[in-house]
């Protein structure tokens, strides 16, 4: 089966399974033209050519893995969480945090999302399950003045990690995209070197929607990385090559579950091997 | 950001007169275009070709009036056969409560598509309908969740049922519906935890609920962003609980909602509601020529 000559069909099917995995039509049809011609130029002959010639332009969109950023002149690094609703960002704050005490880290959170019922009280749970400080103020209350907050504790009680929640929002609402350029102002005021990682969390059952949400936070407040959450589920998460390859931005995590321990380091090999795997 | 399908579909006809039949090769051009458009509002593989092939026949030899461009041709074809796959003009988007009270409506999902939110949409909506609503509480996993929801329930002073923390699920939603009968509650909405499809324990766990209460209304609760996998959850959530409508979220922001078309086509479970923002009275009927228009980019 391995050796099978590349035919008509065979084209037909690759395209169906990008398409289904969401990377989206326009991404699908560079990706194909680009075999077709790498397929004539370096005679790829069989099918596993070129597949193979398929997970090298796939990794060359994911681009290279890259590690979280600390701030290196101050001694706290802030890392802002944002997405759109219900992507996973609290959950993925949890996660990191619990991550990066594991790793030595003394993490602290603060809860800005003010607005969604039940935010504050969401991440406080995590925070006590994890044994992580949350700073929190009362629903309603201005993100900006948590983070404010949050920064004083941070700095005052020795810790060297902040993780900011922020509350879900559609990148098309422009007084809540305003809002998060204040809370990046508040950081930088204090920080002038941060934030050093405003990550996007995005659900991996999103389809082409997603480098829409990249493309204007990234234009908003900018982007270090991309988390995406939920590849426990059936969804391939195929936009992270179109998101990757048009922002120039990594992915960094992926969130593979509800728990604390369900986040990964990105590996684009084994990102690419689950996208092209076979399913029945 | 995407080319409008009418503008491309100009492009493609310019250089025909406006006159006569549209012909084969005509019309093979312009389906290229409508898949393409199809596929960028997420609409399922399988599902476009389907439609593609409902279209390219309705429109070969279709008679280009004087009035109308072939562009505009084609589009009022692809538009109609849309509204008809996403349930026609006359579709049931209505709720069926005419059971005797309490009427139960028990929402199901996949994580963070939307649920807890709707369901104070909905006791919000229903309430000013004149029914009695109950909120229940059948989320023991996510953090918080019944927080949220007797924040959104204080917010409106809608009562909300809940137990401790530990409970069974599936013994909350049989207590709860006792405390409607009670309570004379007219209605009772079930917010029950995120889950995914593939998730066998927890997809047990909601046919018990629905076997247990049965239900009036099973509602999916979808996010208008979702991609391709929107059939396989749709069908998945359908075959265990056998959906009676569904609930598409997030129609605030830029997403086409293609989801709903192919959850339509697939399962036959009709769209009911849409949500459109984060407050409780973000809750529209469904229009299917209006979400039609909406996929195609119009
Ligand atoms: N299966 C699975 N579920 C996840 C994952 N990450 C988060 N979730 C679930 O998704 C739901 C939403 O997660 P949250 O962390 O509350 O999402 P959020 O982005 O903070 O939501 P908002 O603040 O309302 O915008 C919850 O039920 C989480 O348990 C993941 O990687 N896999
Ligand atoms: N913009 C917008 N946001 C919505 C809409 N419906 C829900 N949300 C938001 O989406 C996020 C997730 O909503 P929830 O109601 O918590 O979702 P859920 O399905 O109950 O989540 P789990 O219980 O974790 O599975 C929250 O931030 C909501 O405010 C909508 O129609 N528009
Ligand atoms: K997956
Ligand atoms: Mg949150
Ligand atoms: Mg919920």
């Amino acid at each position: 089966r391995q050796d099978e000559p590349v035919t008509d069909t065979f084209w037909d099917e690759l395209e169906e399974s990008l398409i289904e995995a969401d990377v989206g039509a326009s991404t699908t049809t560079w990706l194909l033209e680009r075999l077709r011609e790498r397929a004539e130029q370096e005679r790829l002959r069989t099918t596993s050519q070129v597949r193979r010639a398929l997970r090298e332009e796939l990794l060359t969109l994911l681009g290279k893995a890259a590690p979280l950023h600390f701030a290196t002149q101050a001694p706290l690094t802030v890392m802002l969480i944002i997405g759109v609703n219900g992507s996973g960002k609290t959950t993925t704050v949890a996660k990191l945090a619990y991550r990066l005490k594991q790793e030595g880290h003394r993490v602290i959170l603060a809860a800005a999302d003010t607005f969604r019922a039940g935010a504050i009280e969401q991440l406080k749970a995590w925070g006590e399950r994890i044994d992580v400080p949350v700073i929190s103020q009362n629903p309603g209350s201005d993100p900006g003045a948590v983070v404010y907050d949050a920064i004083q504790a941070g700095l005052s009680r020795g810790h060297d990690v902040l993780l900011v929640d922020t509350a879900g929002r559609l990148h098309t609402k422009f007084n809540l995209m305003e809002e998060l350029k204040k809370i990046g102002k508040v950081v930088q005021k204090f920080l002038p070197e941060g934030p050093q990682e405003l990550l996007i969390v995005i659900d991996a059952t999103t389809g082409q929607n997603a480098l829409l949400q990249a493309r204007k936070f990234a234009e908003d407040v900018g982007l270090t990385g991309v988390i995406i959450t939920k590849m426990d589920s059936t969804a391939k998460g195929g936009f992270a090559f179109a998101v990757a390859d048009d922002l120039g931005v990594p992915i960094k995590f992926l969130g593979t579950g509800e728990k604390v321990t369900d986040l990964t380091p990105f590996d684009p090999e084994s990102f690419v091997e689950a996208l092209l795997a076979q399913d029945e | 950001m995407f080319e409008s399908l009418s503008k491309r579909l100009e492009g493609i006809f310019s250089g025909l007169s406006g006159k006569g039949k549209l012909t084969e090769a005509d019309v093979n051009e312009a389906m290229r275009e409508v898949r393409l458009a199809l596929l960028e509002a997420d609409v399922n593989l399988r599902v476009v070709r389907q439609f593609v092939e409902r279209v390219r026949a309705k429109a070969i030899g279709a008679e280009v009036l004087g009035s109308f461009s072939p562009a505009q041709q084609v589009l009022q074809i692809v538009h109609e056969e849309l509204i008809d796959m996403l349930g026609g003009e006359g579709s049931q988007n209505r709720l069926d409560l005419g059971g005797p009270p309490p009427n139960v409506i028990m929402l199901v999902g996949l994580q963070g598509s939307g649920k807890t939110t709707t369901a104070a949409k909905l006791a919000n909506y229903l309430r000013k309908e004149g029914q009695r609503p109950l909120l229940v509480a059948a989320d023991m996993y996510r953090p918080a969740a019944v927080r949220q929801l007797q924040t959104l329930g204080k917010q409106l002073s809608i009562p909300v049922y809940a137990e401790p923390m530990g409970a069974n699920p599936v013994d909350i939603c049989v207590h709860a519906v006792d405390y409607a009968r009670e309570q004379a509650a007219s209605v009772v909405i079930l917010d029950t935890a995120g889950r995914l499809n593939i998730d066998e324990q927890m997809m047990q766990e909601v046919i018990a609920i629905r076997k247990r209460v049965q239900p009036r209304e099973v509602l999916l609760v979808a996010d208008a962003m979702t991609g391709q996998e929107a059939v396989r959850v749709a069908s998945d959530f359908n075959q265990a609980v056998a959906l009676t409508g569904m609930i598409l979220t997030k129609m605030d922001g830029d997403a086409r909602g293609g989801a709903a078309l192919s959850i339509r086509a697939v399962t036959g479970v009709p769209v009911k509601f849409l949500g459109v923002g984060e407050k409780t009275d973000a809750l529209e009927p469904f229009y299917p020529d209006r979400l039609a228009s909406r996929i195609l980019g119009m």
